[in-house]
């Protein structure tokens, strides 16, 4: 070993140290950036009402007290603190607004007065997410492995079927195949429910009888969901996977001998998913409002739905409650899913944004 | 390149249907009172929901409106919200991403930071509550706060094209001539990223035209205007899948499908003119090669012993 | 000149003979032939130079000779005979699955920017045992961790960076572990696709000095590919010159510096100027090189050629045999019509004639 190249590896020997450091500086970046993030949600949460013309706190304050009589003074400090005080400094406001948020207070809903929004969002909470969570991975996984078959044997018969019919699949607006569905499934061929999350006539949350019918109201959703945003991802992963292959590291993998499932897959997909995830994580907001059509189509009684009902209804409370939950809901999501990219690729933990 | 995507057969067929579209928009009511002689919002009690006849091409509404003439008319509605939020969220997106992108430092991490955000947010059910609030629903006000939420992927596109560009020799020697930097962002940078802007606006487009049609469907819009959101959200509520009317929800979808298929065609052309790669050789025509090549020389000449 | 170098048995020695390779790219209108009836022969520990500019078709013969092409590239005649366990194979006629299994253990490559060519997402050392895996199935975990201990000891890269991902190391080092690398399963032959061009002068130094090293000591052959002549003339025992997809001049690296017999080999070697000559005025080569969707009828170089004449013009020159002067003119050819008696060429310019001494 030469002079120069003894020095060099001297110098080279305190690299592995410097990378632990400059990890946990990236990781700390981003988490900061998620607590200003959800920290402006809060703020834009507290100022949209102040913004919009007309006084908000007085329609929800007349809305109630034409529903339900009189209210309590308390009641009506709450819906200020949410909406607009009155002859308060905006700061004692923001402050007021805060602390009430610190207790998971919400308000009251107007349209199911007295219903706290809390427990209206808790209990479709969960319908959202059985549909929406479960069916947005499956959509990835099955888009993203036919993408890569598709982006290795680009040109083949397989490829030149489905790239041009993802396409139009993942242009056709969600929520419009939702109805196509539910007339075409539904209706004229009446193999689905058509409306509701489970069966109506059988208790909620006991007797098996309602957890099938979960599934057979929630299959057309779950199915219309996969069906529309299945293109998307199978698109992008082939493009993707078309570009890695034409990259140095797969032709030294084929190369080197090693079987072709390997290569496909520790090299070409292993490199093609990075920003594949990337755009999943930063699709995770679209996702909602793709979910928040669809479960209107099909009355499932998710938070889309309850969104829904909450905008014709005018229930401002139960609006507020809904936008600020989701939009935490999509940056806790995001940064789960920012880790787990670090996670994927060792190249991320040297740099900063 | 520009005459590149062109020629590609995606990019024509993407932008013929744009073009179709268009059309109808511009002259469509025009069309409606000479050619086919409805009016769209013409009610007709004697013509209640009629299935698709030598009359009423397309049918009949519940109340008796042609669907057809409403198609057409649509089309100006949704069209129309769909560019003016296009050219809103293209001007916000241009502001944010340009000039982060080419002062940098200190500008640029506040201006990133708030595009960050937007990206991230979940900007529909954002959208929905504020067009929830407020009053007056007209297709400006739509426009406005469809774009006032939807700019902040263009502008990160903006953005990074803007540093890449401010950081090539050209810029770079402009400034130390002197030149000032106002007048470096309008004759120097903006003509080199008016492809990128150009896309982003058709793309603007037809993002509004799905995000009205989104909000109409779900009750946002003005009960006056007849768009393509507008019908299927009548058809929902008068129960047209119930009463079996496709003829009234499933044409206006397929015209807004066809407008995000145009989008997605075009993408697609774009993208394989920008990366060669992409444009996949068919294997057929390798194959024909091969079997081209051993029928006119005899076949591969002979090894000298026989292989493993 | 390269000093360890010595004239192979012609025959017991033959590790790779290539006869008549022509490779097509396939496009829907039509096909562009990359290479043209290609010959090369390969002795056992030969370090055969092949230099050629951009277009040359350099690119596709590494991918050619080693069949890792991809479609549009196809190839569409020609045998690549290589010597292996006393069998002579046609690696042309192999099947995908018979080649993957000679893989590594006869050919191996080097590419040109290994930041590019190692596996972002995977550390070092687990790159070197898939391929150890690979081809001994059965081999310990122990074994693995030696043998890559061993191979990288070769190039000077230490232990603890078994564990390091690629992007973690300096770009002389990350080189310096393709090296390693496609010494992994003791190739008889290494194909090296301009492994200096995308490092500094200094590290060219040391790479090109490792490769005859390590040349020294494992015997294995090379096949340099790369458009910088002047590092062939240093590093190859033979060179060949290709433009336009053919081949069009072939011999010791002796014989290509001192006697350059084709006017494209002679405006290679004159672009780099000696270090200790005297002032001379610099000469490039006039225009550019030809298209290969539209090569003339005649020699492909003949538009930027000073001594054309008009059989220069109609008929493609064939490799012929030059007897050169005093040297062991070994399978010295070049493709030039000024060579060929028969055509009554006019008088040699002495350029193409002379006999230059170091």
């Amino acid at each position: 070993m030469t002079q120069a190249t003894a020095d060099v590896t001297l110098a080279e020997e305190s690299a592995p140290r410097a990378a632990g450091r400059r990890n946990r500086g990236f990781l700390l970046r981003r988490i900061g950036f998620y607590l200003i993030a959800a920290w402006s949600a809060i703020t834009l949460n507290f100022l949209i009402p102040r913004a919009m013309p007309g006084s908000p706190a007085d329609s929800v304050i007349a809305t109630l007290q034409q529903k339900g009589g009189a209210l309590t003074a308390d009641t009506v400090a709450s819906i200020q603190k949410i909406f607009g005080q009155p002859r308060t400094n905006i700061f004692h406001q923001y402050w007021n607004y805060l602390g009430q948020l610190a207790h998971f207070n919400l308000g009251l809903s107007t349209s199911s007065y007295p219903t706290p929004v809390r427990s209206l969002i808790g209990q479709a909470l969960p319908w959202t997410l059985l549909l929406v969570g479960i069916t947005t991975i499956l959509a990835f996984c099955i888009g993203t492995s036919i993408g890569i078959i598709c982006g290795w044997r680009s040109g083949s018969r397989l490829d030149s079927t489905l790239s041009p019919l993802s396409t139009f699949l993942a242009a056709v607006p969600y929520f419009w195949v939702a109805l196509f569905a539910l007339w075409l499934f539904g209706f004229q061929l009446g193999w689905f429910p058509l409306a509701g999350g489970y069966d109506p006539n059988s208790a909620f949350g006991s007797s098996p009888r309602f957890w099938i019918s979960t599934l057979q109201y929630g299959l057309l959703p779950a199915l219309t969901i996969v069906f529309s945003s299945c293109g998307g991802w199978l698109l992008g992963m082939r493009n993707m996977t078309i570009t890695t292959t034409s990259e140095d590291y797969v032709l030294l993998a084929r190369a080197k001998g090693l079987s072709p499932r390997r290569v496909i897959f520790r090299y070409a997909a292993r490199n093609a998913i990075l920003p594949q995830f990337t755009s999943f994580a930063l699709a995770l907001g679209s996702i909602l409002g793709g979910a928040l059509l669809t479960e209107t189509v099909f009355t499932y009684p998710g938070v889309g739905h309850l969104l829904y009902q909450a905008v014709s209804n005018r229930d401002y409370p139960l609006m507020q409650g809904i936008l600020l939950m989701t939009t935490l809901a999509v940056l806790v999501a995001n940064f789960i899913a920012d880790s787990v990219y670090v996670l994927l690729d060792p190249r991320t933990r040297e740099q900063g944004e | 390149m520009r005459a590149a995507v062109l020629g590609s057969w995606k990019v024509r067929i993407g932008l013929g249907i744009i073009g179709l579209f268009t059309l109808a928009a511009i002259f469509g009511p025009w069309f409606n009172s000479v050619v086919i002689g409805y009016n769209a919002k013409a009610l007709n009690y004697f013509a209640i929901g009629q299935s698709p006849n030598s009359h009423h091409l397309l049918g009949t509404t519940s109340t008796g409106q042609d669907v057809l003439a409403q198609l057409i008319a649509g089309s100006r509605n949704s069209l129309l919200v769909g560019a003016l939020a296009a050219v809103v969220g293209t001007a916000l997106a241009i502001l944010f991403g340009v000039t982060a992108g080419f002062f940098g430092k200190g500008v640029d991490t506040v201006l990133n930071f708030i595009t960050n955000l937007f990206i991230i947010m979940p900007v529909f059910p954002l959208t929905l509550v504020v067009a929830g609030y407020l009053q007056g629903t007209g297709p400006v006000t739509i426009a406005l706060v469809i774009g006032v939420f939807g700019w902040a992927g263009g502008a990160r596109t903006l953005r990074a094209q803007t540093m890449s560009l401010r950081n090539r020799d050209f810029t770079m020697a402009m400034r130390m001539i002197g030149e000032s930097r106002i007048r470096l962002i309008f004759v120097e940078v903006f003509p080199q990223l008016s492809g990128w802007v150009s896309a982003m606006f058709l793309h603007g487009v037809i993002g509004g035209v799905l995000a009205e049609a989104g909000l109409a469907f779900l009750g946002i819009s003005n009960p006056d205007t007849v768009s393509w959101g507008t019908m299927i959200q009548n058809a929902q509520q008068q129960n047209a899948i119930l009463n079996g009317q496709w003829w009234w929800f499933i044409p206006p979808g397929l015209c807004i499908a066809a407008i995000g298929t145009a989008t997605g065609l075009i993408n697609f052309g774009i993208d394989e003119i920008a990366s060669p790669r992409l444009r996949s050789v068919r294997r057929a025509v390798v194959k024909r090669t091969r079997r081209r090549t051993e029928e006119t020389s005899g076949g591969l000449p002979q090894p000298e012993e026989a292989a493993v | 000149m390269n000093a360890l170098a010595s004239v192979p048995d012609p025959d017991d020695d033959l590790l790779l003979d290539v006869r008549g390779l022509t490779v097509e790219y396939a496009m829907a209108e039509r096909s562009v032939t990359a290479c043209a009836d290609i010959d090369l022969q390969l002795h056992r520990g030969e370090i055969l130079g092949v230099a050629g500019e951009s277009g040359s078709g350099k690119s596709t013969l590494i991918t050619a000779l080693t069949r890792l092409q991809r479609p549009p590239a196809v190839t569409t005649a020609g045998q690549i005979l290589l010597q292996y366990e006393n069998r002579r194979l046609d690696l042309v006629q192999l099947e995908e699955k018979q080649l993957r299994a000679l893989r590594w253990n006869t050919v191996s490559i080097v590419l040109q920017s290994a930041m590019d060519a190692l596996n972002p997402v995977m550390r070092l050392g687990a790159q070197f045992a898939d391929v150890l895996r690979e081809h001994e199935p059965r081999i310990s975990a122990d074994s693995i961790v030696a043998r890559t201990r061993e191979l990288l000891g070769l190039v000077g890269i230490p232990d603890n960076r078994m564990r390091s991902y690629p992007h973690e190391l300096s770009g002389g080092m990350r080189q310096r572990a393709m090296i390693a690398l496609a010494l992994a399963c003791n190739p008889g032959l290494v194909v090296m696709d301009e492994p200096t061009t995308a490092v500094d002068v200094v590290m060219q130094r040391q790479i090109i000095g490792q490769i005859l090293r390590l040349r020294q000591r494992l015997g294995f052959a090379v096949v340099f590919v790369t458009h910088d002549l002047s590092l062939l003339l240093e590093l190859a025992d033979r060179i060949a010159i290709m433009y336009a997809g053919r081949i069009v001049e072939i011999g010791t690296s002796a014989d290509i510096y001192a006697a350059p017999r084709h006017p494209y080999t002679r405006g290679l070697r004159d672009s780099f100027p000696p270090l200790h000559a005297p002032l001379q005025k610099l000469s490039g080569i006039p225009g550019t090189p030809p298209d290969l969707n539209e090569l003339p009828v005649g020699c492909p170089f003949e538009p930027r050629c000073t001594h054309g004449f008009d059989a220069c013009r109609s008929d493609r020159p064939e490799l012929l045999s030059i007897r050169s002067g005093s040297s062991q003119a070994n399978g010295h050819l070049a493709a030039c019509h000024l060579h060929d008696a028969r055509l009554q060429p006019p008088a040699l310019p002495t350029e193409l004639s002379a006999h230059v001494d170091r």
